[in-house]
């Protein structure tokens, strides 16, 4: 049985070149680059060449990147850096409902220590009102979070928009990228963003490795501390190996960004349009027109999420799902709660989020597994009756 | 992370479906996660001749009701009045800690079905 990976917003795999590359710095060039030896200067060279990568994937100067051990450590530093750093002047965050619980768990964090937290609503698709956004800013706000793209339902919010609402009021601008990288154009610049987080593992580096850039200009408050590294910014000893292998993610990344993203999408649409035809009463989650590439986020009416899921395991389809009963966490998705999604229905959210590597063979098998799995399930529910769903409310 | 029981009984459930003339019904939902369970019995003298079941919830749910129903066919009221979830799970070879409460499901749709029959012929 073929298995195939539907899951790519929760991790990828590692690049063939990225691990090509990252192979001697485990144990030929080994040194610390922070010695000053021939075994630490063979690799500082190579930190910097990453950094000079990222740097292009986003448009900024290489010195306003910082490598970190993973997306929500960038979340941290920036929420907390910042609240930290620019206390005096303020102690307002405005951010939304629907961020990843990097973001969400460090502001409730936050305001437990005296900072005053704005979530701003999102719409029936996923999507902010700006007006009530601007509205929200005082004279005490400090930051503004909001994420690139989500990673559940895959919706993209207007961060340019965002980015010239933040600036006209003087307001620092943080966006968790993590999703976005590699999939749509991330530009700094373009988008007046002050502060974004990525993370390794979702472009075809390792997991371990992550970034944030900050704007010269925006200083934060570290959150290790103990050395030099990194201008100060994050103490620690470089992941070598990790960072080598974030740069060559980002070059390809940007390498392929007029290409990939073009053909994942043709092939996410395949699936949706096919899941449609193929089984009645289906609703799928978020903006059809701002979504990323990659990701469908579905609601099967009268059936639950996890019971979906491992039957497609058992066909070596790997996704993901939003919803109750699943590892551990037996509420429904922050997300689909947030979009008014009703609670019954939002029970059946499986995400199904593709990647470079999927090949137009994958779609045509979930085609034909997912289905009958649907059918079968719908047939054992007592909620599913004559062909339709009497817990779940129109929408369709 | 579900033992072999349980995904035997998750692909494969016995007794699903419904009952055109089942003597008694009984519908259960936990507040806890949504998960609902539907109950039909088929009873003679106070015994458990056919039982079916329809359920909403995850492998853990599904499993727990298809194996209570193999659990108590055939046995009588007063038995499977003391079917207990902890015999569910066992019976499955366990359920992981935070599924536990989908076994609950189970056992008392099963209470509320012999409830709803014994209060019908007071």
């Amino acid at each position: 049985m073929k298995r195939i990976y539907l899951d790519n917003n929760a991790t990828t795999a590692v690049r063939p070149e990225v691990l090509e590359g990252m192979l001697p710095f485990f144990s030929e060039a080994f040194g610390n680059p922070s010695s000053i030896h021939w075994a630490g200067s063979q690799v500082s060279p190579a930190i910097e060449t990453a950094r000079r990568q990222v740097a292009q994937l986003l448009n900024c100067h290489p010195a306003e990147i910082v490598f970190t051990a993973c997306g929500s450590e960038g979340d941290n530093l920036a929420l907390k850096g910042t609240a930290d750093a620019l206390g005096e002047r303020g102690n307002h965050i405005i951010t939304t409902a629907v961020e990843h619980p990097a973001v969400l768990d460090t502001c409730r964090y936050l305001e437990k220590r005296g900072i005053e937290v704005t979530y701003l609503p999102v719409d029936e698709e996923g999507l902010l009102d700006l007006d009530l956004l601007e509205k929200s800013i005082t004279p005490r706000t400090i930051l503004i979070s909001v994420m690139w793209a989500n990673n559940e339902t895959g919706v993209i919010f207007p961060i340019r928009e965002i980015g010239a609402i933040a600036r006209r009021h003087k307001v620092r601008f943080f966006s968790d990228a993590v999703q976005a990288a590699g999939r749509l154009s991330v530009d700094v610049q373009e988008a007046q963003v002050d502060l974004l987080s990525l993370s390794g593992h979702k472009i075809g580096a390792p997991k371990g490795v992550g970034v944030l850039f900050i704007r010269k200009g925006n200083p934060l408050t570290p959150l290790i501390h103990g050395g030099h590294q990194e201008m100060r910014r994050r103490a620690g000893t470089h992941n070598v190996p990790g960072i080598v292998g974030f740069g060559i993610a980002c070059q390809k990344a940007l390498e392929e960004l007029t290409s990939v993203p073009r053909r994942v999408e043709s092939l996410r649409d395949r699936l949706q349009d096919g899941l449609l035809t193929l089984v009645p009463e289906v609703k799928v989650n978020g903006s059809l027109r701002h979504r990323l590439p990659n990701t469908l986020n579905l609601c099967f009416a009268g059936i639950e999420g996890e019971a979906l899921l491992l039957h497609l395991n058992i066909a070596g389809i790997a996704a993901s799902s939003g919803s109750a009963c699943t590892s551990g966490d037996l509420g429904m998705s922050h997300v689909l709660e947030a979009m008014r999604v009703d609670p019954l229905l939002g029970q059946s959210s499986v995400r199904l989020s593709l990647g470079r590597n999927t090949a137009a063979e994958d779609i045509d098998r979930v085609l034909e597994v997912l289905p009958p799995i649907v059918q079968k399930l719908r047939d054992m529910s007592p909620f599913w009756q004559a062909g339709s769903c009497c817990g779940a409310s129109g929408g369709y | 992370m579900y033992s072999d029981k349980v995904l035997d009984h998750f692909t494969n459930p016995r007794n699903v479906g419904e009952m055109t003339n089942a003597d008694a019904t009984g519908e259960f939902g936990s507040s806890h996660c949504g998960d609902t369970i539907k109950v039909f019995l088929k009873i003679e003298n106070s015994l458990i001749q056919d039982i079916r079941f329809k359920t909403f919830g995850c492998a853990a749910a599904i499993a727990s009701s298809s194996m209570m129903t193999e659990m108590v066919r055939g046995k009588t009221l007063e038995e499977a009045l003391k079917l207990t979830n902890e015999m569910v799970a066992e019976a499955l070879d366990g359920l992981p800690p935070e599924k536990m409460h989908c076994s609950c499901l189970a056992a008392d749709g099963l209470h509320k079905a012999i409830k709803n029959y014994l209060d019908g012929n007071k």
